[in-house]
């Protein structure tokens, strides 16, 4: 018999008696005043950074001032400019120097401050995590309370790829010690629209 | 070499001051724990919707496994199935061989500890770099992790440092966290940018939707899955969830219960692989469907490797995780472990005080403490104790169930200490060892009782 038929006959042996599925009431769980007060909040608390701009070309100025300043960066957003369309192709040894991407995200979530971006808004899996400074911009109106109604926005099983992102990449693996910039990004800037 | 808990701690408590620091880091991440739990006021509503999601996946395993395999399939995702760990060291094998691959990350994946994986690996002559920074800690010193959430707990910033100067060739004596995670980072890039295969955990997988999520606040799990040409995600079959809107339950009480976060810094959700790649996912038992019939034991299969019951256990917290002498450490390990191997496991049950903290703290609620005092039982039914502890239970029992010669051995035993203390105070008497004997007092409580009804 194959290991698959031999582990599941023996789970079906031994499985306990049915017991029933919760339902998960939203209405029982926590709601904030200004979703986006608390986001912000939490955010700044886990090293990134908000801002709030009225329309999506004030990030423009920016990329044009990183560009000027000859950084490399990766632009990933059709309204901020030219998107190039071999990005899926760029390796990590090709990405290894990137500076800065710009990434449009689908939503925040006010409780803990990640933002939901899938593989085609990131248009390579590498990019949200092999950059130095992460730039992600959402709408202001697309902050949600809780990961639950969060995940009532989201369809995980569209897309080969996708991922929360909360802040920078850090680590406490030294004596407990919070250092920001372990392997993934060392800055996060989440742009809100208003 | 005596390598059972007792004696393990006792060379980890030599050091007193270390250890006071060991007990309050562990202490410090138990308070993160209490501080953002108490933020949310439905947290005992979510450890209930937890622990029911948890029980009802168990009841019907059988078909969430089958349903997540058909929908990973249809993924693209190739599915294999180990029934022990050596099943699952030669699949991961066999992938990396017939890939013809020589460059191997692997971010944090404790089943790939429990199956020896790195060892087995090396022994074919291929070498796997653990890529989260804890674990290449303790890699370069060869020791096993400590803890299954923060590997390196019990290393001080000058053994990193001394241990980075050795491998790093970093500045000798510079303890800087900054300094010596900069100099991991930049040395693990050319790791991640080399190679050609990634090993990953999975902390939850999703039947209906048959992709599985990682959980990192280094981004090391993605810096590999994305680089690598294969991909290989390793799951013991109890990472199982019903639907992806569990996720909300389980991503909100992971990273709170194990650091204090409101979530890691990267949730990442897998499902397909990318169009120049091969993924393989390996559901491993190893033992866990031996656990599943265990009535008393089987829902130590709820645990979602949080580890907030090693923070909050004053035996881990003053013993260390090697002491527990297998991969996971502390109350969740001493129930799990017993089921893998009795025998060599039996101590571990009794590294406890079954104060009961780990079941109070544990977001799935395990009723750890319980299981603990059950598996001393097993344990001394199957002749899994030592003589001299069997002798002496069995004494005291037969004591404690005759109130006439209890209340004789106490008189006995105060007149004892009182005219012969030093009797007592020797190394036979193992209630002496790093205790100081109490005054004893002139009559028991019974009499002081008795006597002041009068």
């Amino acid at each position: 018999m194959s290991s698959r038929n031999k582990i599941l006959n023996a789970i079906a042996a031994h499985q306990p008696d049915q017991v029933a599925m919760p339902v998960i009431h939203h209405e029982q769980v926590i709601t904030f005043e200004n979703p986006f007060l608390q986001f912000k909040t939490i955010v700044e608390s886990i090293g990134g950074k908000v801002v709030l701009v009225p329309t999506i070309q004030f990030i423009q100025s920016e990329i044009q001032n990183n560009k000027s300043a000859s950084k490399y960066i990766i632009n990933t957003v059709s309204e901020l400019g030219d998107v190039p369309d071999n990005l899926n192709k760029l390796t990590a040894a090709a990405l290894e120097k990137l500076d800065t991407v710009y990434i449009r995200a689908t939503l925040g979530v006010a409780e803990n401050g990640a933002v939901w971006v899938s593989e085609s808004q990131m248009k390579n899996r590498l990019l949200p995590f092999i950059c130095e400074h992460l730039v992600l911009i959402i709408n202001q109106k697309d902050i949600v309370a809780t990961m639950h109604q969060a995940y009532n926005k989201i369809d995980i099983s569209t897309e080969g790829f996708g991922a929360f992102i909360a802040g920078p990449s850090k680590t406490a693996d030294i004596e407990q010690s919070l250092v920001i910039g372990a392997h993934g990004a060392k800055n996060a800037t989440i742009y809100i629209i208003e | 070499m005596n390598s059972k808990h007792a004696a393990l701690s006792e060379k980890f408590i030599a050091d007193e001051p270390r250890t006071n620091w060991h007990d309050e880091t562990l202490w410090f991440v138990r308070e993160k724990r209490d501080k953002a739990t108490h933020g949310l006021p439905e947290w005992e509503q979510l450890r209930e919707w937890a622990s029911q999601i948890k029980n009802h996946t168990l009841s019907n395993l059988n078909a969430y496994l089958t349903e997540f395999e058909e929908k990973a399939k249809a993924n693209g995702i190739k599915v294999h199935w180990a029934a022990d760990a050596q099943e699952h060291n030669e699949i991961v094998h066999s992938i990396i061989k017939k890939n013809n691959i020589q460059k191997i990350v692997k971010s944090k994946s404790m089943l790939t500890e429990e199956c020896h994986l790195n060892d087995y690996l090396q022994e074919k002559g291929l070498e796997v770099v653990d890529t989260d920074l804890g674990e290449r800690i303790v890699q370069f010193r060869k020791e096993p992790p400590s803890h299954i959430v923060l590997p390196a707990i019990h290393l001080k910033k000058q053994d990193v440092s001394d241990t980075f100067h050795e491998h790093l060739n970093t500045e000798k004596g510079n303890n800087d966290p900054q300094y010596l995670t900069e100099a991991a980072r930049q040395h693990l890039r050319s790791k991640f940018i080399e190679a050609d295969l990634a090993i990953t955990g999975v902390n939850f997988a999703i039947a209906e939707t048959g992709g599985f999520v990682v959980c990192t606040n280094e981004g090391n799990a993605d810096m590999g899955a994305h680089t690598a040409k294969v991909h290989i995600a390793c799951m013991g079959f109890e990472k199982i969830i019903p639907k992806a809107e569990h996720l909300s339950v389980f991503l909100r009480i992971l990273a709170r219960s194990a650091t204090g976060q409101a979530i890691t810094t990267y949730s990442s959700h897998f499902h397909k692989p990318r169009p120049d790649q091969e993924m393989h996912l390996v559901i491993v038992d190893n033992g866990r469907s031996r656990q599943l019939g265990r009535a008393d034991f089987k829902n130590s299969l709820k645990c979602i490797r949080c580890a907030a019951c090693f923070n909050t256990c004053p035996v881990y917290r003053r013993s260390g995780g090697h002491s527990y002498h297998t991969t996971t450490a502390g109350p969740i390990g001493s129930i799990l472990n017993p089921n893998l191997d009795m025998k060599t496991n039996a101590d571990l049950p009794f590294a406890s005080t079954l104060c009961g903290s780990c079941s109070n703290v544990c977001p799935v609620k395990i009723d750890i403490h319980e299981q603990l005092w059950k598996w001393r039982q097993e344990i001394v039914k199957e002749g899994y104790v030592s003589s001299d502890k069997k002798t002496a239970m069995k004494g005291m029992s037969y004591m404690f169930s005759n109130p006439a010669l209890y209340r004789f051995v106490g008189i006995i035993g105060r007149w004892m200490m009182r005219n012969f203390p030093n009797l007592l105070k020797s190394k036979h008497n193992l209630w002496f060892k790093q205790r100081e004997m109490p005054e004893a007092p002139k009559k028991s409580f019974r009499d002081w009782y008795i006597d002041h009804q009068k």
